[in-house]
């Protein structure tokens, strides 16, 4: 399915297996860099949980699990930050001193579009450009000589789209969606006398039971990321192999039983991740991954025992090159005038910065590159301090 | 766009394509689309070169995937299809893909092939705004269908053939002629009629070896004597199946049975009786102008959406809608069989069925989801609802449009469009 040749034949190619998305391209260098977007916004909160705030049991007493120390509870990260429950792999890299959660982070998009915001996260700008950043990051790197692109024709995310040649390709799967869009579409079929029943009883016998489909408890997910993962980190870990990699995970717009949905694609990402760096082997040392998403969610549950778009969030950054096992960025409090707009929290870093440092570190790229990166952004320092010297 | 346009391009055509000019007025869009010659008519390998493929196969035998007559039909049904996602006479190619179905001819049965896009070029297409009679006239003698129904091989038993060889009639073309094609078992005809109009067809066969190859009488397979089919009586020879084609094209019985299966397609699964005896009075009168009913078709009140796209009218309306560059189009003839609706591949000879509960079975229309996830992760739409409205217009309604403005991505925002009730509807 995905073969090493697939990978060589192509300055980048993307591949897709069921829900998630996986582009590459190559570099002349030995460092590697991941970029894994989170679409539909993960909520911040809920993954790297402030628990000693004081506001924060207010905010959305029902959606924080357990103290540290007690049963289904947080992975504490130092006293005041504890890990998801879901979060095991990366709590242990945190101890390993290879991942740090930097909070509060946003980029310079400050309305709620899940859209508006995915593109300008990809664009790297606070307006949807023709080419993502990371692509032309990869323009600026040292190219390989022997590289020829691919194109079969299954779209590349924006992030790595541009003037970098990106060639595709994707394996025949049987590519299909979340038990949560499921779940919509029969929904809205529902007042069909046609559709209706048919897709209701089409997704019964394919083993989805009514409860997951009328938003109860969430079904375990296909294992779409972690394979997708695992297939980029032996491709990456190849001697001549592709050094930059964009992944895609969705399912994280929890507007409704928050603390049901929200482990599962914790879940997904947490396993991607470990078996990421397994499969990378030895080039897991020179490997920086950087974990985003477009917005973080609101402060205080809503009426659905959910969270709606909000401002700042969080974003990782993972891998042997990150100085890690520590918590970074600026913390801005939860009392309601720390909130942004008194709803969301409020954002401390740019994410720019954060893109900028990891690139500037694993890649010596300087400020006239970075500012090619990402434009208008001469104001927006490289994050110091990220990587290992 | 407004409500009677947005119908019209749903009910009649196969979904607005964003690049396409909205019709200002719906009616005269539509009957504009009856005048002009259909672009693909003469378009593609002709029969005779569908059948010196088929000759070339017989002889060098390659392994089926590998044959020239497989090379042919994958090209020619993708070409059309094509043609389908990109034509502005979108109501011209549905008629061509009804009276391709009423006349159906598959690849499940006998090497036809090599000649089914040609079929469709030559038989049908020429036609469909034109008589009755001279599509069921070339279509009985084209050699697709006489391959598909196994005419080529029916001996009359007292001709120069039959005697020889002890074969005889094979009466496959004349029972679904007379049930299928023309006046359907609501005329009342008997064996007796059936047997007989085997024996007016037989000798109508093809000639592979010929230059070029094709349709030939062949008067020693013909049964000799004059034959009585439905009360009326034919004289031996080519000229006797002519006259019978004509007769039966002409039927009362046959104005009704095409009236019926118009207005099943084009108003109702269950048609009001009124809008069947319109379009059967307008094939009376006009002696069974296929173009004088399409246009009574579209002045016929029908209740919206009505009708269930089939696989083919949602895979080229989605394909419409989205309106993606050709290098990322999907392989649309892969789409259509995971679909259950494989192209000029219909299991039986009476063709695809026409109602809501053929389609609606419970796997088929979870695979309509995945095939709509699939195509909207082509997508490059920057704003999935502004594109449903330009699609839609009015059809787009509010729990759609919400669903959609809530989407957690594009993607999943255009799935959500294209597997709503109102896009799987026409």
């Amino acid at each position: 399915m995905l073969t090493r040749r697939s990978a060589l034949l192509g300055l980048g190619t993307a591949v897709a297996l069921g829900r998630s998305r996986l582009a590459l391209a190559q570099a002349a260098t030995d460092r590697r860099f991941v970029v894994v977007i989170l679409r539909g916004a993960m909520d911040g909160l809920g993954a790297v949980v402030p628990y000693g705030d004081p506001e924060l049991t207010d905010l959305r007493g029902a959606l924080v699990p357990p103290d540290p120390g007690r049963p289904d509870g947080l992975h504490d990260l130092g006293g005041r930050f504890g890990l998801h429950p879901a979060l095991v792999n990366l709590h242990a890299m945190y101890a390993a001193g290879t991942f740090a959660p930097i909070h509060a982070v946003a980029g310079p998009y400050r309305m709620r579009s899940h859209f508006e915001a995915q593109d300008c996260l990809e664009s790297g700008a606070d307006h949807r450009m023709t080419s993502g950043w990371l692509n032309r990051a990869v323009a600026a790197l040292p190219r390989t000589p022997d590289s020829e692109a691919l194109a079969v024709g299954v779209t590349v995310p924006l992030l790595l789209r541009g003037g970098a040649e990106v060639g595709t390709w994707a394996p025949h799967g049987n590519a299909t969606p979340s038990v949560d869009m499921y779940a919509r579409i029969t929904e809205l079929n529902a007042p069909d006398p046609v559709t209706g029943p048919a897709i209701g009883e089409g997704l019964r016998a394919r083993g989805f039971s009514d409860a997951t489909l009328y938003n109860l408890p969430q079904a375990s997910n296909r294992a779409g990321f972690p394979a997708l993962a695992a297939a980029a980190g032996k491709l990456l870990a190849a001697p001549r192999g592709p050094r930059i990699a964009a992944l895609e995970l969705d399912g994280w717009d929890t507007h409704a039983a928050q603390a049901t949905r929200l482990p599962n694609p914790l879940r997904q990402l947490d396993a991607g991740l470990a078996a990421l760096a397994e499969n990378l082997g030895p080039a897991w040392a020179q490997t920086a991954v950087l974990v985003m998403t477009e917005f973080g969610r609101t402060a205080r549950i809503n009426g659905t025992g959910g969270t709606d778009h909000g401002t700042a969030g969080v974003a990782f950054v993972l891998g042997g090159a990150v100085a890690g096992g520590r918590i970074l960025g600026t913390w801005p409090g939860l009392n309601p005038t720390q909130l942004f707009e008194n709803r969301d929290l409020a954002p401390t870093s740019d994410l720019r910065a954060v893109a900028k440092g990891l690139l500037a570190g694993q890649f010596g790229l300087g400020a006239p590159a970075l500012t090619q990166v990402f434009p208008d952004s001469a104001s927006v320092e490289p994050m110091g301090g990220l990587l290992r010297t | 766009m407004d409500t009677e346009t947005a119908h019209a391009l749903v009910r009649f055509g196969l979904g607005h394509r964003p690049s396409d000019p909205v019709p200002t007025d719906p009616v005269a869009w539509l009957h504009a689309q009856l005048a002009p010659p259909d672009p693909l008519i003469g378009a593609g390998p002709t029969t005779a070169e569908g059948l010196a493929a088929l000759r070339a196969d017989r002889r060098d035998k390659p392994p089926p995937l590998q044959s020239r007559s497989a090379a042919l039909f994958r090209a020619g049904a993708r070409s059309q299809l094509a043609h389908a996602v990109e034509t502005d006479l979108p109501f011209r190619e549905r008629l061509v893909w009804f009276w391709t179905n009423h006349f159906t001819v598959s690849t499940r049965r006998g090497q036809c092939a090599a000649v089914l896009p040609a079929f469709v070029a030559e038989a049908i297409r020429p036609h469909v705004t034109g008589r009755f009679a001279d599509m069921l006239g070339a279509v009985m003698r084209h050699p697709a269908m006489l391959i598909y129904l196994d005419n080529t091989t029916s001996i009359g038993p007292d001709s120069a053939a039959g005697q020889r060889s002890r074969r005889g009639l094979n009466e496959n073309l004349a029972r679904e002629c007379l049930e299928l094609h023309t006046v359907s078992p609501a005329a009342g005809y008997t064996q007796q009629d059936v047997t007989a109009f085997a024996a007016v067809l037989t000798g109508w066969s093809i000639d592979l070896q010929a230059d070029p190859p094709g349709f030939r009488f062949r008067p020693a397979a013909h049964q000799p004597g004059p034959q009585t089919v439905l009360g009326r009586t034919f004289p031996a020879g080519e000229a006797g199946g002519i006259a019978a084609l004509a007769f039966l094209a002409s039927h009362p019985a046959t104005h009704r049975h095409l009236a019926t299966r118009l207005t099943r397609h084009f108003v109702a699964d269950d048609p009001p009786p009124a809008a069947i005896a319109a379009i059967e009075a307008v094939l009376r009168k006009t002696d069974g102008d296929l173009g004088a009913a399409a246009a009574a078709l579209v002045g016929v009140p029908a209740p919206p959406a009505a009708k269930l796209r089939t696989p083919q009218e949602l895979v080229v309306a989605s394909l419409r809608a989205l309106d993606l560059p050709e290098e990322r189009r999907p392989d649309a003839l892969a789409a259509l069989a995971a679909l259950g609706q494989p192209f000029w591949r219909a299991p039986a000879p009476n063709g695809w069925p026409d109602t809501a509960a053929d389609w609606a079975a419970p796997e088929a229309m979870v695979r309509r989801i995945d095939f709509a996830w699939a195509l909207a992760g082509r997508s490059d739409a920057a704003d999935p609802v502004a594109l449903a409205e330009t699609v839609q217009g009015p059809l787009l309604d509010p729990a759609t449009r919400r669903a959609m403005q809530r989407a957690a991505s594009r993607r999943e925002a255009l799935t959500l469009f294209l597997t709503a009730p109102a896009f799987q509807r026409r």
